[in-house]
This record gives C-alpha cells, structure tokens and sequence, in this order.
C-alpha cells in the first residue's frame, strides 16, 4: 500500500499486506476416509473428480494442501462449510 | 452384517437390522448429547446474530468436532468461534437429528439430502469415537490383530462397521 492520510486510524496488523491471497487448508487426520474427503472437495468446490482426488492424496501423504485460495472472508466460509463436514480444516495468510 | 448403501433412482437405500440400528441411533443420540445447542451470550443482539463463546471446548472430541480456524493466530481463531460455533453445532444437530428420526429396521430408503444428513452424522460419530480410541490410519490392520478378549475390541469393530457404512454411502451418493 502507498501513503495514509493522517487521519486513517491503525488497522490490525492482518490487514498489513492485503494483495496477498488467503488460503484454505485442509490438515491429514486419521479418521476423515480418503473417498469422504474427495467428496466433500467435489460437493463444496465443485471440483472436478480428478482434481478433488489429488487434493486429497496431497493431504494424505503431505499431511495437509492448499484446496482453495481468495479473499479472508471467503477462506473463513469454506472452512466453516468444511468443519460441517467434519474436515479438519484453517484459514492463513499466504506468505 | 448389513451390505451397505446402495444408489436409487432418486436417493439411497439401506438394509440394517435392529441391532445395528439400535447402535447407531444410542451413537448418534451421545453425540446429540454432546453437542449442545448453540449458545449465544445474554445480549439479545449477540443472540439474534448467533454470536456465541471464543473459548475453544475444553473436551477434546468437542474440540476435534469443533476445531480452531486458525492455526497461529489465536485472536483471529477466538473471533471466528464466536461468530461460527453456534451455527456450527445447531448444523450438527440437525443431522444426528434426521438420522434418528429417519433410522428403522429393515429397508431403509433416504432422498439424497437425508443421506448427506446422514454421512455428516456418521463422521461426527466416527470422529468421536477415533478421538476415545486414539485411533490411527492403521486401525484397520489394529482390529485384524486384536484380541477378541480385548476390552477395546467391541467399539473398534463398531468403529470399523461405521467406517463401512460411510465408504458405502459416499460411493452411492456420488
């Protein structure tokens, strides 16, 4: 970001760098089936089976993958549809 | 045991008897227990909004149903419980609640919705259970060589059973 006018009041340090992406993360566990979690990537991305279906072997060998990225406010959603879901899933910053 | 869910024309069907419904609905009905209903704070704005605590639940199969948003941001993970929790749980509830009143003995046909109902119940269920028995991806191969005389032997094969009858559901949902 460029200059602030004086008068902008102090913003909370997650608002620092807001050209960078949010992501959404979903964390291998034990519990959550592989066939389960490629569904729930195809019923609430919309993800094609093929796509969702490398998602989750990224999650399961790597121990977790990046399944979606945008603005805060959207990451915050998926995870929150996703947690419905039972997956074990956060919100960060890109960096 | 039953062979599991099979795709409809316009949902799917089951076959269970009563043993294995009477399981199911007693897990169902602890995780009901479990999860409470929503609560909101005294403020009736905060009640309209379903805003609710930002303490994560000191249980840990709560905490696993319930997980932080935020892995290392503590003040952003608090935030999103207050404004997600309680909407988080009345979801949950309401699908352990359409698995009771849809499960019965005998062949059982659900409309795609309700199965949906159905496979998050099932989870939550299996969730619960896999974190009472610290369970690992192995936990297949685990119950081949357990002891029958294991004391943890009769909730391991119903957490196998239930990890059956969700894979079913999924593939006939698909």
């Amino acid at each position: 970001m460029g200059s602030t006018a004086p008068t902008e009041v102090e913003r909370p340090s997650s608002d620092v760098r807001p050209d960078l992406p949010w992501l959404t993360i979903v964390w291998n566990d034990p519990v959550n089936l592989m066939s389960y979690v490629t569904y729930v990537f195809q019923t609430v991305f919309g993800y094609p089976r093929q796509k969702a279906e490398k998602l989750m072997m990224d999650v399961h060998h790597k121990g977790k993958a990046v399944v979606a990225s945008g603005t805060r406010e959207e990451m915050e959603r998926d995870v929150q549809i996703l947690h419905s879901y039972g997956l074990w899933a956060t919100v960060q910053q890109d960096k | 045991m039953s062979t599991g869910f099979r795709a409809t024309r316009d949902g799917v069907t089951v076959q269970l008897d009563a043993g294995e419904v009477s399981i199911l609905r007693s897990l169902v009905s602890q995780v009901l227990g479990l999860v409470e209903p929503g609560t909101t704070g005294d403020d009736p704005l905060e009640r309209a909004l379903g805003i609710g605590s930002a303490a994560p639940p000191a249980d840990p199969v709560l905490a696993r149903l319930f997980p932080s948003a935020y892995a290392d941001d503590e003040d952003a993970a608090q935030e999103f419980r207050r404004y997600t929790e309680a909407t988080l749980r009345d979801g949950k509830r309401a699908d352990a609640t359409t698995l009771l009143e849809t499960a019965a003995p005998g062949r059982l046909t659900l409309t795609a919705e309700q199965g949906q109902a159905w496979l998050r119940a099932i989870n939550d269920v299996r969730l619960a259970l896999g974190v009472r028995l610290e369970v690992t991806e192995e936990v297949h191969e685990e119950i081949a060589s357990m002891s029958e005389d294991d004391p943890r032997y009769p909730a391991f094969v119903t957490y196998d059973w239930l990890t059956y009858l969700q894979d079913t559901l999924v593939r006939a949902l698909w």
